[in-house]
């Protein structure tokens, strides 16, 4: 796999928004296959072997999430979902069953653009990270070989639970993650049920990381959906 | 300029309420003296000749008595078959009204007004069915007999010696709308008696032959003339009232009938009657009910009770007045209501009777000066004794089959008094006794004489006078000289003997009175507090279903009869209710009955004249304008619910009820009619603002895109770039709209379910200060939140949206640059949160409409948004039960805050491991 032309495949069965996205993305370097219906997605996401799916979750013919499950069968390729507004419980639904990232309509090609670069990143590593074991964001600088967090200048002292958090988002910077998978991964699949849990250790940590806790810059909250660790 | 016009519903309804009375019947009697004169005759010859003239008339029921002449008279004419009543194993033909009813005819003829139905049929009386067609709308041919009016049976039956039982209230005579005499000379009516040509039941010849004697014959003839020529006399009136020739009238006449408990009463109201007929003066009935009155056996109340009713149908006002004193309260109530003539009968005590106990006429004589007297004789022979055997027949022909129910006296106690009295007196002498020797005689007898104070105080008379007589026999037999004997030695003890006996039936007398005025009060007080407390419940009642469960109660308590509220569906039929039953509801109640009572207004039932067979009474609970359902009540004792008093006081409960409900359903109406203004008005408003508001963003769109789409090659890129920008902000813009509306949708529809959970109040107002970032542009903010982490239970994504809307409501109206401020406060039971800014402030008196749907301070501002955005804050806000409002701050600018209560306490923490 290259980055020179990555390969998409579109999944949307609206023909004025495929035609956006063909004609936006192209211009942007990628390759863009479409389907119109999720039969034929799954089978174009099969033979196009594409480095991202964009899905569209309401499709006549079978439910995203059934597309979604269908592609995790046999493969990790990153699958960003499109959804229409008021629909916080698809998207979680959609995001837990193995989407990486999700979009409201209406979005902006820029939005997408972003979306895309985040996905790619991960499914490509990030090499540099991962060697050196830093990760930087703005003035927020972990080390996580040393578990050593700093903020601006001055060192940061995190409990255990908030340094497991914080890496949980790291691991996955820049990707929405739903409180499940959060809930999951820091206290284990019994917690999974408490996400004021969650919900109150996120706000201790950007206490302590943010500059404006009500302004966050890095600590996002996606309302109804998670969180994300902007980069 | 707009002219002030009726209101054509009220126009409408003028226009109907004449129809109504238009639409009633006319009703022709055909009037004679007696029997034979050629009523039918000639009611058929009448309908021959409007048949003639092609009108639709119908023969109903006429007896010919197997007359030719009558009979041929009959030929072409249609006939209604008879309805066939089965009774005691004969046939009867009676009247099918119900056939009549249906066939509607223009005009029907039939016969016997004064006639009674057999059992079975709808009314007893066949004057009731005639009622009943021409509220149908459908004109009558009726023919009567002078003796069988209601107000001249009593004088005839004196002038005949033959009392007819079959009588016709004289309102049916009065108001009919014609009456043609049949006249016919006596010695022609005698003739063709002897020819066999009148008709004579079997049974009664004898009688009816002594009966047409010529002297009564010619008397009848007279009444019957003397009765056409008054009603022509009374249409003369009304003519001359209703071509306002009219004479003022000095003083309206009002006559009062004062009846007793005898064989008078009946006569005193026929007398009253026809006074006021011919006054054509108001007229009242007064029954004045003193205590000695109260013990009257219940036969001879009943037997009063009767008369009442009967006053009541020739026209008169009854009123049952409770007092000591007859003469004092006649007075009184004649003062009070501007009786000028009062009738009463001549004083029944002669002689010295008189002069020592005085008669009410005396006192009337010499206190009511103003008043005009007409004294009655009673008929030869008719004195007290044989009054009590009229009261008797009186009673028997009662109209009221329930009334003979016996009322159950308390004979127990009455006994129990006797032995007390007996008691007493024994103590008093055996105080006397222990005390014989120490004191005066004189003194002594004191002692019987506090017994029998305490006996009449307690036990009343009866009880008392044993008392007194007990005590001077006592007192004589141990304490007089010679002892042990009841003779008397000196005569002086004969005084004390009679003293003793008269203080004793004085003082049994006034306690008497006392006693029984205090019962009096009792049952006022009684009957002001079960009205009271049912109008104080009825006024706290909401809705329609808690009136009548209401009602239900108290009629129950009241009238212990169980009872049941109908009501009609929205076709008019009378329906069993579906709601709860209640303990005291009714389940056996006859609809058709009640639909009969639902369409007349009319009460039926037991007891009364329309289908007295029903086990219940049914009464029409009604508002001026209409009914509104009928009310059914299984009387336990009929006499409680037709006694005066009680039917007044049920009268009372029944307008309190349609009172209640009358209000409830105006209010429902009123708020009903609100609601729809309301949708209307939201209607337009949202036609109007999503005219506007989607068609200004689409034609900046459509514009522009159209300019990329055909002038290509023209534009500069620069040109390009804007116009793409324009449609991109546009089409944002529209996007927000679309999505206040889709919401407002949503929360209208009720498919708004709220997902409540705990969030730290800092990460909400992160959320929405992160997605306006952008928006807020260098605005300066400020955001005040108590330390810590507050938690608030909510729906995060509806509380990030109302936030959302007030922040953006603010950008929007307030100018670029100016400072905001966001605010929270969190208690342990409430969050307060607001949003100040430093802008123009809110317009004076807005303050509660900007949270209304589509309101906007400044309506033609294109910068504005749906109006929407403080509606749906409102509805977000209002699911989670709290509060939002504007106001306008003192230093200037506006603050728009709402609070949310905090039911539940945070969660606990568990300490990190």
């Amino acid at each position: 796999m290259t980055n020179a032309n990555p390969v998409i495949v579109v999944i949307e069965d609206d023909p004025a928004i495929r035609l956006f996205l063909r004609t936006g993305l192209g211009a942007h370097g990628f390759k863009v296959f479409e389907a119109d219906r999720g039969k034929q997605g799954i089978i174009e996401a099969g033979i196009r072997k594409p480095d991202i799916v964009i899905l569209d979750l309401g499709l006549p013919d079978m439910d995203g999430v059934d597309v979604i499950k269908t592609i995790r069968g046999w493969s990790v390729m990153p699958i960003i979902i499109l959804s229409a507004r008021s629909t916080e419980q698809y998207k979680v639904d959609a995001l837990d069953a193995g989407a990486d990232d999700y979009l409201t309509k209406p979005f902006s090609l820029g939005e997408l653009l972003a979306r895309i670069r985040v996905a790619l990143r991960h499914s490509v590593g990030s090499p540099a990270q991962e060697q050196s074991g830093i990760f930087t964001t703005g003035s927020l600088k972990i080390d996580l070989l040393k578990r050593q967090v700093v903020v601006g200048d001055s060192e940061v002292h995190l409990t255990p639970i908030q340094y497991r958090l914080l890496s949980v988002l790291i691991k996955n910077a820049g990707k929405v993650l739903t409180h499940q998978y959060i809930l999951k991964e820091v206290w284990g699949p019994s917690y999974r049920d408490n996400s004021h849990y969650l919900r109150i250790y996120m706000s201790q940590l950007r206490q302590k990381l943010e500059t404006d806790p009500t302004q966050p810059q890095y600590l996002l909250t996606e309302s109804g959906v998670g969180y994300r660790l902007k980069v | 300029m707009e002219i002030e016009r009726p209101d054509p519903d009220e126009l409408l309804a003028r226009v109907e309420r004449d129809k109504a009375k238009a639409r009633r019947g006319r009703l022709k009697i055909f009037f004679g003296a007696a029997a034979g004169v050629g009523k039918t005759y000639a009611m058929l010859l009448a309908a021959r000749e409007r048949r003639s003239e092609n009108i639709d008339i119908i023969v109903g029921l006429v007896e010919t008595h197997g007359r030719k002449e009558t009979a041929i008279l009959l030929e072409g004419l249609e006939v209604l078959p008879p309805k066939l009543i089965n009774y005691r194993g004969t046939t009867l033909r009676e009247f099918d009204l119900d056939a009549a009813l249906k066939r509607k005819p223009s005009i029907i003829l039939v016969d016997e007004l004064a006639h009674t139905n057999a059992q079975g049929c709808r009314h007893p009386k066949r004057w009731q069915d005639i009622e009943e067609l021409l509220d149908a709308g459908i004109d009558v041919y009726t023919a009567l007999n002078v003796q069988h009016l209601e107000s001249l049976n009593d004088d005839i039956g004196q002038i005949s010696g033959i009392r007819v039982w079959e009588t016709v209230p004289d309102t049916v005579f009065e108001e009919a709308t014609e009456v043609e005499l049949v006249d016919l000379p006596p010695d022609e009516l005698l003739d063709r008696l002897k020819d066999g040509k009148v008709y004579l039941p079997q049974q009664a010849a004898e009688a009816i032959k002594n009966f047409f004697r010529k002297g009564n014959l010619i008397a009848l003839r007279e009444l019957a003339l003397r009765q056409t020529a008054n009603r022509v006399d009374a249409q003369m009136l009304d003519y001359r009232e209703d071509n306002s020739i009219r004479e003022i009238w000095q003083v309206s006449e009002r006559i009062m009938v004062c009846i007793g408990p005898n064989a008078m009463a009946e006569r005193l109201v026929r007398a009253g009657k026809r006074l006021a007929n011919s006054l054509r003066a108001e007229w009242l009935v007064v029954y004045v009910e003193t205590p000695e009155l109260q013990r009257l056996a219940a036969e001879k109340r009943d037997a009063v009770l009767r008369i009442l009713r009967l006053a009541e149908q020739l026209g008169a006002e009854t009123v049952t007045l409770s007092a000591p004193d007859m003469s004092a309260a006649i007075i009184k109530f004649s003062n009070e209501r501007n009786v000028t003539k009062i009738v009463m009968g001549k004083p029944t005590r002669r002689g010295l009777k008189r002069l020592l106990f005085g008669s009410i006429v005396d006192v009337l004589i010499s206190h009511a000066h103003n008043i005009n007297l007409y004294l009655l004789g009673s008929p030869q022979g008719d004195d007290d004794s044989k009054g009590t055997k009229t009261d008797q027949s009186l009673y028997q022909k009662s109209p009221l089959p329930g009334l003979s129910a016996k009322l159950t006296t308390r004979k127990k106690g009455y006994y129990l008094g006797y032995i007390w009295a007996i008691v007493v007196t024994l103590s008093s002498a055996l105080l006397a006794r222990l005390m014989f020797g120490r004191f005066e005689l004189a003194n002594l007898s004191m002692f019987f004489l506090l017994g029998v104070v305490f006996t009449a105080t307690r036990f009343g008379r009866g009880p008392s006078v044993l008392a007194s007589f007990l005590g001077v026999a006592i007192f004589d037999f141990f304490f007089v000289t010679p002892y042990y004997t009841f003779s008397v030695s000196d005569s002086q003890y004969l005084v004390t003997f009679l003293a003793m006996l008269t203080v004793g039936m004085v003082i049994s007398n006034l306690t008497a009175n006392v006693r029984s005025q205090a019962k009096v009060a009792a049952h006022r007080e009684r009957r002001a507090t079960v009205l009271y407390a049912m109008s104080k419940d009825l006024a706290t009642s909401q809705n329609e279903d808690e009136i009548v469960r209401t009602a239900v109660r108290h009629l129950y308590t009241e009238f212990s009869s169980r009872n049941v509220i109908l009501f009609p569906d929205a076709d008019g039929r009378i329906v069993y209710p579906k709601g709860r039953i209640l303990p005291e509801s009714l389940c056996a109640a006859d609809l058709s009955v009640a639909q009969w009572v639902m369409d007349h207004n009319e009460i039926a039932g037991k007891g009364t004249h329309t289908l007295p067979g029903a086990e219940a009474i049914y009464f029409p609970l009604s508002n001026e304008e209409s009914v509104l359902g009928v009310l059914v009540l299984l009387p336990v004792n009929l006499r409680r619910i037709f006694l005066p008093e009680q039917q007044k006081l049920l009268d009372t409960f029944l307008r309190q009820i349609a009172q209640a409900i009358t209000r409830v359903r105006l209010a429902e109406h009123a708020r009903i009619t609100q609601v729809d203004i309301e949708a209307e008005r939201l209607r337009n408003s949202l036609l109007s603002s999503i005219s506007h508001d989607l068609r200004t963003p689409l034609a900046t769109i459509v514009g522009s895109a159209s300019a990329l789409v055909e002038e290509d090659d023209a534009l500069k890129p620069e040109d390009k770039r804007e116009l793409s920008r324009a449609i991109y902000d546009e089409a944002q813009r529209m996007s927000s709209l679309v999505n206040n509306i889709l919401d407002m949708a949503r929360f209208d529809a009720g498919a708004v379910a709220l997902n409540k959970q705990w969030y730290p109040l800092d990460e909400i107002i992160g959320t929405v200060l992160t997605r306006l970032q952008k928006r807020l542009g260098g605005r300066p903010l400020s955001v005040k939140l108590p330390p810590g982490i507050p938690m608030i239970y909510v729906d995060a994504v509806m509380i990030e949206q109302v936030i959302m809307n007030l922040l953006e409501n603010t950008l929007r109206y307030t100018p670029e640059g100016s400072p905001v401020e966001i605010m929270a406060e969190v208690s342990s039971d409430a969050m307060e949160f607001s949003v100040a800014d430093q802008g123009p402030g809110i317009p004076a008196g807005s303050e509660n409409h900007l949270f209304e749907k589509f309101y906007r301070v400044r309506h033609e501002a294109a910068q504005s948004g749906v109006g929407l955005g403080l509606a749906i804050c409102k509805a977000i806000i209002g699911a989670h039960g709290g509060n939002i409002q504007a106001q306008n701050r003192p230093t200037g600018g506006a603050v728009f805050s709402f609070v949310i209560p905090l039911d539940q306490s945070p969660p606990l923490m568990g300490p990190e491991e």
